[in-house]
Order: structure tokens, then C-alpha cells, then sequence
């Protein structure tokens, strides 16, 4: 029977009195001197599909492997549905693992591989036959079931692998990079094949992966590792939004980012002084600055506007020369030197045509209202 | 260029060559080609032409090949090795032994070969020089060295007697045991070689998934590690089987008179009989009784790694 998935408006994160599903507390992984888990303490809830996001070396997998019981922490807990998992070993835990090298077995067909998870549980055969049948039709591969995994494309090969840690029904499914070997519009189709199998099933995700893209994407919630920290979990477009540091709003997307000092307020705008940028740059007002903090203002490239004539009324605006164009079709990406010599990246829509379009070396405005500039101290 | 070419000398000849199958790729093959005909089959036909001959109180002790204008052939020892019992016994105990050792080599050696592929870098390489090392001291003198541990008064017995384990010496030369143990000592490190090559590649990610997915460690070595180990362990064994069924200086230095082995059987038969056509019959018997099977074996693994 599969369990309610998780209604889109729902989030219990929100909600002080929901119970998570997963609990991990202050867990800390250390590979000799090194911590490649450093005290991460996270509340996981069922149903969700979670992101951890991070370059490599960042823990991220490790943090995976510990969940699944492939790697023992050095300390700190780890709660699955109310049971601390501690004791017990990676074949008695409910959690299964989709391996970024998807780690079929190669002398056993898809059908040899998919079932064998049931027949170490002790399911009957014949029932279990009947369970992978319908489990490899939902992942479309029924015609392949004979195949050995050398046999399949590598698209195939990510389904046998999702279908083999999916047919136990675990409380709790760990993928660790699972469309990284995929090439990019196969990428793009798997992923909402996998929030569909993920809906249909209800089953807790946990995905590790480098792609900020992919996360957004994929996920309920994203947290953003940093050498073996969470530096912040959020749902993705508060992510975007609303990075608290310099390095989240870097990593997630492209962002210019002005250093400045913390001006005064001046009613209900900020002001901070940027010599980058050539003028002070107004942004909404910000709880809990000193005057003369060192601060960053960072935009996002299709939150500035270009012109060629000096737009009115826009709360910042700084002049500058185009020095590149890279013309992406939907949009084309400006970079734009400010006098202090500053490159800053600009978006613009490739919406009209009766415009000549702005072009190489031509003198052109930036403008952004006082609502795109994020303020970060950290 | 295209002119250029034709006209260079080199080409020229090249071509010529050519024509007479001589090209470059003919001629790297011909190398080993050469030796295999010089070294194997040469005198594994000059064998075969012995062992249908009679033997003669001659020199060479066995009759020709041509006389009166005939070509003269006997299976007469053919005939002879299939009525005198001697010859099945020490075949089947050849195999026998060969067999057992094989198995406990496995069995000794796979435990070996796994813990030195999973062992770390520094460590593992360490292991495998003491695996190699025997090879640097003569064989001989690595089955006399047995004897010494081995006898009424070697090592062995006294030691044992010493921790009181035992009040009467063990009797382990000169029986089936002491050749057991010298054949399964001797080829270990070819069971253990091709094993390592093999566990040294295995994927951990494999054994990972099968414990994610809820094998024991047992049912993953089972199900897993063996299947797919299956390569080193035909590998090793055939290493191991082939040369122990034909051994000749283990059973003779540790086996006593009882030990029936082929290899034993031939030097007698070569050297105290001086019955050069019946030894031929018994080596020539000896490699077909090896060959098939390993042919067969070739031809089932190359139609499993197709399918």
C-alpha cells in the first residue's frame, strides 16, 4: 500500500508540532584528523525529497552512507522513524541506496538484480516475481527484464538501479548522485520521473548532489553543505532568494556580489557605500547592522536591467561598457565593466525583436530597484 | 602523396612483400608462431611418433618410423596401457590428487587472495612479495626443506612431541599426505596470483549494495563475491590442477612406493624400463586426458561470456 505523498502545500517543516521522520544529531564523521561530517544536526520529514547540495568533498555522501549504514559516525545519532539506528547493520536497516555508479550486479539479469533485495527478505518467490514485474513496468523497463546490465544504455541502467532500491519499499530511499551519469536532456526528463515514482510511492528521498540545478528541481527542501556543515536548509526558492551567506548565494545560481560598508538607513531604504560599485547602493532596510559593517550586496543577473538611455526612477543605476555577449537563444548573458573595473553578469530576455539588440563596446545603464540587492555578512 | 608513396622504395618493397603474406603484422606473430612449432610441436609429433612404435633393444631403443618401404605403426601400447592396470590407477590417482590439491589450494588460497586485495596500499604490496618470495629459492630445495620438517625426527614431530600434543611420531613421509602437502605448498602461489588479480578489482560498491539490500555477509560472499570472483577461481585452480596431475619430483621425494602418479610412472617407464614407445603412449595419453577437458571448459566460458 503506498503511503499519502506528501501534498504540495504541506510542509511540515513549518510546523513546530510535526514529528520528523529522520533525526540526525550532531553527527560527526572524522577520517583520521579530517571531519568530513562535522556536527550536522538535521530534521528530515516524511514524505519529503530532500537535497543535499554541495561541491565535492563537501560530506555529502558521507552523510548519505552514514544514514544507510555504510559508514559508522564517529559520534552523534541517527533516528529513523522514532529507532535510533546506531546497532543496526546496513542489511537489517529500512533505508536502501541507489549508487551513483548504480552498482548492478553484472552477472545477474534486471530482473535477477531487481528481485534480489525480496528473496534476502524472504519474500516468496512467486510473489516477488509478481512485485518486480510491477515495479519494472513503473520504471518502464518490463521488455529488458532478461537483459544483463552491460546490455542497457546508461539511461536503462539509472532505472534497474532506482527499481532495485525501490522494490523493497524502504522507509527511506538514499540517492547518491543519481542522474549525474546521464547525459543532459535525459537529466531533465529523469527528474521529474523521479519526483512522479517518488509521488506515486511516497516514499522519504534523500538526494545527494553537486547540481544546484537539480536541486531546485528535484526537491522540498534543499541543505547546502559546506566542508561538512549544513550552512542552510530551505525550500528552494527561499534558498535563491534569501541566501544567508556569501556562499550559498555563489554557489546556488550566478550572483554579482558588491563588497561595501553599512551606511545609515535612511528611512526606509539602506544605504551602503560600495567604491565597486561607484555609488551607494540602496537596498531594503536589514535588522541588526552596525554603521560601518562590512558587508556584501549580492544581485542576480535577471534581477538588473539593461538600457542604453538612462532609465528613471530606478533606485540604483550605474553606467558601464559591454565587454561580452554569450547569446544563450531564450536569453543572452551580458558582462558589463563598471569604471572601478568590475565585470558585472546581467540577463536580459530575448523577448523583442524590433530593438537592435545592445552589442559589444556600447555605453549602456544597469538599474535595479532597492528589493534585488541581498545583504549578506556572512 | 599518393605518388609520393608509391614511389617510396620502402613501400615498393613493402608491397611486394605483401603479396607473399609478409607483412609487418604476419611478422610479429611469426615470432611466437616460430617458437611454439620449434618448442611444442616438434617434439610433441616426434613423441607421438614414438609411442606407435615398438620398442627395440636398439639406439634409439624403439623401432623406425619407415622399414621395408612401409610406414610401421602399433597401438599395441595403447593396448597395453588400458590392460595393465598400472597405468589407470596411477592416472586416476594422478587425477585424485591433483583434484584434492586443487580444492584445498582454493581453499587456503581464496582467503589469502581476498584479504590481500582488501588490504591497504603499503601493506598489500608487502603481502604479495611474501607470496612471490618461495620463487626466489630453487624448488628443489623447497620440497627437500619439507622432508626435513616432515620425517620421523624432523621438525614437525618434534615440536609436536615437545607441547605434548603427540607421545608417538607422526608418520607423514613417504605416504599421500606428504605429497599432498607439498603440492598444495608448492602451487599455492598460483591459485593465490590470479585470485588477487582478480578480488583486487572487485567493486566494493558491489558488496555495499548487496548489504543495503539486505544480504548478510554471507549470502553476499555467496551470492556476490564468489559469482563474480569466478574468473580467478578457474584461473588459479587450472594452474594449480594442471601442473600438480603430471608432478614428478614431489611424489618421488615425499610419496613413498604406494604414491601412484603419473609423472612417477613415466620416469620409470622412460629411464628404469627403458620402454621409450610405451612412455611416449603414456605422456601422449596424459595430454589428451588434459587437453579435452580444458578445451571443453574454454569453449563453455566463451559461450557464457557471450550470453
Amino acid at each position: 500500500m503506498a503511503e499519502l505523498p506528501l501534498a504540495a502545500d504541506a510542509k511540515p517543516w513549518k510546523d513546530s508540532a510535526a514529528v520528523p521522520f529522520i533525526r540526525i544529531k550532531n553527527i560527526t564523521k572524522k577520517f583520521g584528523e579530517f571531519s568530513a561530517v562535522d556536527d550536522i544536526t538535521l530534521d528530515i520529514y516524511k514524505g519529503e525529497l530532500f537535497c543535499l547540495l554541495g561541491g565535492s568533498g563537501c560530506g555529502k555522501s558521507t552523510l548519505l552512507r552514514m544514514l544507510a549504514g555504510l559508514e559508522t559516525p564517529t559520534s552523534g545519532t541517527i533516528e529513523i522513524d522514532g529507532q535510533d539506528v546506531a546497532d543496526v547493520a546496513a542489511f537489517d536497516r529500512p533505508t536502501n541506496m541507489m549508487f551513483q555508479s548504480y552498482a548492478l550486479f553484472p552477472h545477474m539479469t534486471v530482473e535477477k538484480n531487481v528481485i534480489y533485495g525480496l528473496l534476502r527478505e524472504g519474500v516468496p518467490k512467486a510473489e516477488a516475481k509478481d512485485r518486480v514485474a510491477d515495479m519494472l513496468r513503473l520504471v518502464k523497463l518490463q521488455d529488458f527484464a532478461k537483459r544483463k546490465p552491460h546490455q542497457l544504455s546508461g539511461g536503462q541502467q539509472q532505472r534497474v538501479a532506482l527499481a532495485r532500491s525501490l522494490i523493497k519499499q524502504p522507509k527511506l530511499l538514499l540517492l547518491d548522485e543519481p542522474l549525474a551519469a546521464l547525459d543532459k536532456k535525459l537529466r531533465e526528463e529523469t527528474q521529474f520521473e523521479l519526483i512522479h515514482i517518488q509521488e506515486t510511492l511516497g516514499v522519504t528521498f534523500i538526494v545527494v548532489t553537486h547540481d544546484q540545478e537539480e536541486a531546485m528541481t528535484l526537491s522540498t527542501r534543499i541543505g547546502v553543505m559546506k566542508d561538512g556543515k549544513i550552512v542552510q536548509v530551505g525550500e528552494p526558492p527561499q534558498i535563491y532568494e534569501d541566501p544567508n551567506s556569501r556562499y550559498v548565494a555563489d554557489f546556488i545560481g550566478s550572483v554579482n556580489m558588491f563588497e561595501g560598508t553599512v551606511d545609515v538607513a535612511v528611512s526606509s531604504t539602506l544605504r551602503i557605500k560600495s567604491p565597486e560599485a561607484g555609488i551607494d547602493l540602496l537596498v531594503e532596510p536589514v535588522e541588526g547592522l552596525k554603521a560601518n559593517q562590512n558587508v556584501s550586496v549580492a544581485i542576480r543577473p535577471e534581477r538588473i536591467t539593461l538600457t542604453r538611455h538612462k532609465p528613471d526612477g530606478a533606485a540604483n543605476i550605474v553606467e558601464g561598457g559591454v565587454v561580452e555577449v554569450a547569446y544563450l537563444g531564450n536569453l543572452s548573458v551580458y558582462r558589463v565593466k563598471l569604471a572601478s573595473g568590475k565585470i558585472l553578469k546581467v540577463t536580459k530576455s530575448n523577448l523583442l525583436h524590433d530593438e537592435e539588440p545592445i552589442s559589444w563596446d556600447e555605453k549602456v545603464f544597469l538599474s535595479w530597484s532597492n528589493a534585488a540587492g541581498i545583504v549578506l555578512t556572512t | 602523396m599518393t605518388a609520393l608513396r608509391a614511389t617510396s622504395p620502402w613501400r615498393k618493397t613493402a608491397a611486394l612483400l605483401a603479396r607473399f603474406g609478409l607483412t609487418g603484422r604476419a611478422l610479429v606473430i611469426a615470432v611466437p608462431m616460430l617458437w611454439l612449432l620449434v618448442f611444442f610441436l616438434v617434439p610433441f609429433l616426434v613423441v607421438l611418433k614414438i609411442s606407435f612404435a615398438d620398442p627395440m633393444l636398439a639406439r634409439p631403443p624403439y623401432s623406425p618410423l619407415f622399414a621395408d618401404g612401409s610406414i610401421q605403426v602399433t597401438i599395441g601400447n595403447y593396448a597395453y596401457l588400458w590392460e595393465d592396470s598400472l597405468y589407470i590407477n596411477a592416472y586416476w590417482s594422478s587425477i585424485k590428487i591433483a583434484f584434492f590439491s586443487t580444492v584445498m589450494a582454493l581453499l587456503i588460497g581464496y582467503p589469502m587472495a581476498y584479504y590481500i586485495a582488501r588490504s591497504p596500499e603499503p601493506k598489500r604490496s608487502l603481502l604479495l612479495l611474501l607470496i612471490v618470495l618461495p620463487f626466489w629459492t630453487s624448488f628443489l630445495l623447497r620440497v627437500y626443506a619439507w622432508i626435513g620438517i616432515l620425517k620421523t625426527k624432523g621438525v614437525l614431530n618434534m615440536v609436536l612431541m615437545k607441547i605434548g600434543l603427540i607421545d608417538q611420531p607422526l608418520i607423514i613421509m613417504q605416504t599421500d599426505v606428504a605429497v599432498y602437502i607439498g603440492i598444495v605448498y608448492t602451487y599455492l602461489p598460483f591459485m593465490i596470483l590470479p585470485l588477487y588479480a582478480n578480488l583486487v578489482k572487485l567493486d566494493n560498491a558491489m558488496l555495499e549494495a548487496s548489504a543495503d539490500l539486505g544480504a548478510k555477509p554471507m549470502a553476499t560472499f555467496f551470492r556476490i563475491t564468489i559469482p563474480l570472483s569466478m574468473p580467478g577461481i578457474v584461473a588459479g585452480s587450472m594452474l594449480v590442477f594442471i601442473p600438480a596431475i603430471g608432478e614428478f619430483v614431489i611424489p618421488a621425494l615425499l610419496g613413498g612406493p604406494d604414491t601412484l602418479m603419473i609423472g612417477k610412472v613415466l620416469w620409470t617407464e622412460f629411464f628404469s624400463n627403458r620402454d621409450w614407445p610405451v612412455a611416449s603412449a603414456v605422456a601422449i595419453a596424459m595430454l589428451i586426458l588434459l587437453v579435452i577437458p580444458i578445451m571443453l571448459l574454454r569453449m563453455a566460458q566463451s559461450k557464457g561470456a557471450d550470453t
